[in-house]
């Protein structure tokens, strides 16, 4: 799969009468991860439910995928909590979405996506059974059943511990390959490690502004020991504290 | 076990008591008076306890019912909250002995006018247990179900009513609770069977034994309908968080 690219200008969005985000054009490489990251309350949970609809976009919002076709109907989200539903088991929740359009689930898919994730044999499995880190795999393999172009990433993996969060980075990297993500995230090493480009959010006189930074040469997804990759989490961090 | 250990030893202490202050039977009879009563009079009683208890089951049925039916069109129609809601609380407003009397005239002295009467009282809890449930929905699991292009219906149906069911459930266990008021207080204002009816009768020929027979068969099926509606919800919700249960 290679997903169109992703365009995105904005005019001054205010909550309650307080801007949010400045007025400003981003754009979303296709088949790319893109890292949004900055301090907490700048706007970047704001940007990401404005593109997966879930507050109405403001007079003057343009979301243009590079394909022309509208976006809604084509994203896929992914929360930081998991959001499985405690009475599916975990094939149900896996097969949620097309149970919720009233569409026949492929079942054999979900299975496979399940293994994928690593939790074959748990298919029956509610979600109390599981670990932190095997809900949030589950939670993975429920937004790559959607099979959407776009997929929304809200800090995805912040709720789990730091070994489990490293195994998720590289699996959902692999398994997100070719779609056009936007990654909201906390953690400069994970955006470092998935991302293709950096968007730094910083708050400015209208509402944040976003920067994007320079990237270790070398595609996603690095690892974690590499030099480059290091020193960019350095400068990452520096950039961040500034910004806050 | 402990519960029966605690139930004998209140029994014998008021066996004890009776014995020791020589107290008239008239006014408090002994337990072994009051058993002896359940043991000679059982055939009329259990047809009594009969009428009480199909009064209390079809209350449940018609009052848990009307009150999910409720909380769903509250949830579902915006337009309803505001011309339903008062409408609900002022129906708690009205004390149920306050329109007992207008049930049997309306009613008659049979089953009905005290099924209504069970009715209406486990009408509310089981309302507002479901309906907080409903609207208490897990915020995430509202966008996730958004972002993944469901209907207001599906919405509903496959998110909010799953997830209120342990709400409803909450008021399912209270309604068990008073069911049995609302048909005892429907027979004490008029009725010709039922162990309101046993109890009235027999207060007012001074037979106390009688009366605590027939409150003791009352308070064993109270028990029962809970213990019951509690093993059966546990059953059907085996998904519902419970920290207490593995305590025990």
């Amino acid at each position: 799969m290679k997903a169109p690219a992703l365009g995105l200008t904005l005019p001054v969005i205010r909550l309650g009468g307080r801007p949010v985000l400045g007025a400003c054009e981003l754009r979303f490489g296709a088949g790319e991860v893109t890292a949004l990251l900055g301090p907490s309350g700048v706007g970047k949970s704001t940007l990401l439910r404005l593109l997966a609809g879930l507050i109405p976009p403001p007079e003057g919002t343009r979301i243009a995928p590079a394909d022309g076709r509208p976006l809604s109907g084509r994203i896929a989200w992914m929360g930081q909590q998991d959001l499985l539903m405690p009475w599916l088991d975990l094939r149900g929740n896996v097969a949620l979405g097309a149970r919720l359009r009233g569409e026949r689930s492929d079942l054999r898919k979900a299975e496979e996506l399940i293994a994928a994730v690593g939790l074959a044999g748990r298919e029956k499995a509610r979600p109390a059974e599981l670990s932190g880190g095997m809900r949030q795999r589950a939670a993975l393999a429920r937004t790559l059943m959607e099979d959407r172009p776009f997929v929304l990433m809200d800090e995805p993996f912040s709720a789990v511990d730091a070994p489990t969060r490293h195994r998720l980075q590289g699996l959902a990297s692999t398994l997100l390959a070719g779609r056009t993500v936007l990654l909201v995230t906390h953690d400069p090493l994970e955006a470092l490690r998935m991302a293709h480009r950096i968007l730094v959010l910083r708050p400015g006189a209208t509402g944040a502004v976003a920067d994007e930074l320079p990237m270790p040469s070398s595609p996603p997804l690095r690892a974690a020991t590499d030099p480059a990759v290091l020193a960019a989490q350095a400068a990452l961090l520096d950039r961040l504290s500034e910004a806050a | 076990m402990r519960a029966l250990i605690a139930a004998m030893g209140i029994l014998l202490g008021w066996e004890a008591f009776v014995r020791l202050s020589e107290v008239p039977p008239f006014l408090l009879p002994s337990p072994l008076r009051v058993w002896n009563v359940l043991a000679t009079r059982w055939d009329i009683l259990i047809g009594h306890a009969g009428t009480t208890l199909t009064e209390i089951l079809l209350g449940m049925l018609f009052g848990s019912l009307l009150g999910m039916s409720t909380a769903l069109l509250l949830t579902a129609w915006r337009g309803g909250r505001r011309w339903l809601l008062p409408l609900l609380i002022a129906s708690q407003a009205i004390p149920v002995f306050a329109i007992a009397p207008l049930l049997t005239l309306w009613m008659g002295f049979g089953l009905t006018s005290k099924i209504a009467m069970a009715t209406i009282i486990i009408f509310f809890p089981v309302a507002t247990a479901f309906y907080d449930g409903l609207r208490r929905t897990e915020p995430g699991w509202l966008d996730l179900a958004t972002t993944m292009g469901a209907s207001r219906t599906a919405i509903l149906w496959r998110v909010r009513v799953p997830a209120a069911l342990p709400g409803l459930a909450s008021g399912l266990r209270v309604a068990a609770a008073v069911a049995p008021i609302g048909a005892v207080v429907g027979e004490w204002v008029g009725a010709s069977a039922g162990l309101g009816y046993v109890m009235l009768q027999a207060n007012g020929r001074s037979q106390t034994d009688m009366m605590f027979a027939a409150l003791a068969i009352l308070a064993s099926m109270a028990m029962a309908l809970w213990f019951l509606t509690d093993l059966l919800l546990r059953r059907m919700l085996p998904w519902q968080p419970d920290a207490l249960s593995k305590e025990d």
